[in-house]
């Protein structure tokens, strides 16, 4: 792996912070830039499905395979823009739009019944069985004011996750 | 709660608000109704994940140590460069030296004691036993290796076995040359494997190739005729299964702690001045491993021998092992993780998976029969 910090200029890192808005210190660039060549084990640019699966903590997230789709063969620019929603400096807005797209895999801007069910899916399992899993959604859908038939939009989102308290944050270990 | 709140005093809005150190899931208990945005909010599970793609305790286990670099200074660049010629150009071939020196001598006394004294097995078990020791001596001599070994020397006695954390085949070597242990470990191919099946078998190790489920049940079986014998080797187990960095200890394989033996400790904690002790197999070949300890100035290591461990009354095999890692870790000094070693070669089951999702899919059905 040797010194991964000297093989990434000041303009590369430069290049970098603004491609995720300047959400990650340059420190934190270079460490995520250590963890990536970790992870990318044969130097390809990129990271493999299998590759973010050989990481036991990532491989049994409920939502791991779902993940997967959206971040399977980044490069490392879109690797660290991924991540920057995590950054105690990202927006709520920018941390809704990345769980608005996790739901909207196909991403054509809405979210469907059917997007909400599959995730609940994945965060159940075998533990709810699909009739629960249809009423409860149906039954939290129409106390909120919209019906089984209406499709989100990243408004509503913002509308519905605004004013809670996400706690979405990941700090990068700087050493 | 909110009683409480509006009793108390202005003083004790400087309080900290215990809320914020309770798991979320606890606090979620508060409001009765399952609302829309409690589902749709999946932050907890994709924060988890994002943490585990930043840093992970399993992938930091396997992380070789980076050499930290002190000679990047107009001064000391020479002496480097001097210890590098020194290194490589006067200790290196010294070393192969002593190591040859130590094959022909072993070699020498080993073939004639191995098939002259057939009839007399235990007269031949005890020479073979004595040259296995001066040949891990040699070894050990080949990186000079300081090792200061603290405690009683294990003593030979039926029914007990040695665990020790693992870092490098190295570990073996170390202790070998101080007591004759029988070894149980993976089946490495080469010049390794060939010494494995020939020489150490008569040290009465045993040996298993890790993806194998029936190589699992003859281990079994072979441990446990080995543990009754009297006259064996006392029995060496690195119940991680795989080599480790030593800075981190992974979970103990329960084997060793279900013979109903007495476990006696041993704790390996190399000091990582001039190299780093830790073999990571998928990297770097043995022999390339060894090469890097023979050219580096010197291995220092500690070694303990802890204090003998049995099973308490009402402990459970996994228990054990987890209180003999404990021992371990403190006194080596290493973190503990909660993962298994063997992940490194497969994916975990689905049973951590099935944990959470039941846990959530139990929060949802509570909170919505409360609503």
């Amino acid at each position: 792996m040797g010194n991964a910090s000297s093989m990434l200029t000041q303009y590369d890192i430069e290049e970098v912070q603004e491609h995720c808005n300047n959400l990650f210190s340059q420190q934190e660039i270079v460490s995520l830039y250590q963890r990536f060549c970790q992870l990318d084990r044969n130097s390809k640019g990129f990271i493999s499905a299998d590759e973010f699966l050989s990481v036991p903590e990532f491989s049994v997230n409920p939502i791991s395979q779902r993940l997967l789709k959206m971040v399977d063969g980044l490069n490392f620019k879109d690797f660290v823009a991924f991540l920057s929603a995590f950054s105690a400096k990202a927006s709520i807005q920018q941390k809704i739009e990345l769980i608005f797209k996790v739901y909207d895999l196909d991403s054509n801007g809405k979210v469907t019944f059917n997007d909400i069910l599959e995730v609940l899916r994945d965060l159940t399992g075998s533990f709810m069985s699909e009739k629960q899993r249809e009423q409860v959604l149906s039954h939290v859908l129409e106390e909120a004011g919209y019906t089984s038939t209406s499709a989100l939009l990243l408004d509503d989102f913002i509308k519905i996750l605004g004013n809670s308290d996400l706690k979405m944050e990941v700090e990068v270990p700087v050493d | 709660m909110r009683k409480l709140k509006s009793s108390s005093s202005e003083m004790e809005l400087d309080r900290p608000n215990i809320e914020e150190y309770l798991p979320i899931e606890s606090i979620q208990h508060h409001h009765e109704n399952l609302r829309l945005r409690d589902l749709l909010n999946i932050s907890p599970t994709l924060t988890e994940a994002a943490g585990a793609i930043i840093d992970d305790s399993f992938t930091r286990c396997f992380k070789s140590n980076p050499p930290e670099p002190w000679n990047w200074n107009i001064y000391l660049f020479p002496q480097w460069c001097c210890g590098v010629v020194v290194r490589y150009g006067i200790l290196f071939p010294a070393r192969v030296l002593v190591l040859t020196l130590g094959w022909i001598i072993f070699l020498s006394s080993y073939i004639p004691v191995h098939f002259l004294l057939r009839g007399h097995d235990k007269r031949r078990k005890k020479i073979e036993r004595y040259l296995v020791e001066i040949i891990c001596s040699f070894f050990v001599a080949s990186w000079t290796g300081v090792v200061k070994y603290h405690g009683p020397r294990p003593s030979m006695r039926p029914k007990q076995v040695f665990v020790a954390n693992h870092t490098s085949m190295i570990d073996f070597i170390i202790l070998e040359q101080m007591t004759p242990f029988a070894v149980i470990m993976q089946k490495h191919p080469g010049w390794v494997g060939l010494l494995q099946s020939t020489i150490l078998e008569s040290v009465g190790c045993i040996w298993f190739h890790r993806s194998e489920a029936k190589d699992r049940e003859i281990v079994a079986r072979k441990l446990r005729e080995h543990v009754q014998a009297i006259d064996s080797n006392p029995l060496l187990i690195f119940p991680e299964g795989t080599c480790v960095n030593n800075n981190y200890t992974v979970m103990f394989k329960k084997g060793a702690f279900e013979l109903g033996c007495t476990v006696c400790p041993v704790a390996i904690k190399y000091n990582k001045i001039f190299v780093d002790a830790f073999w990571n197999s998928k990297k770097q070949s043995f022999t390339m491993h060894l090469l890097r300890l023979m050219t580096s100035w010197a291995v220092v290591c500690d070694v303990w021998y802890l204090e003998p461990q049995n099973l308490k009354p009402g402990e459970t095999p996994i228990e054990f092992a987890e209180r003999v890692r404990d021992i371990i870790s403190v006194r080596a000094g290493l973190k503990k993780v909660p993962w298994d070693g063997y992940l490194k070669y497969s994916r975990p089951g689905p049973k951590h998976t099935e944990r959470k999702q039941q846990s959530f899919a139990e929060s949802v059905l509570r909170r919505l029969e409360e609503s």
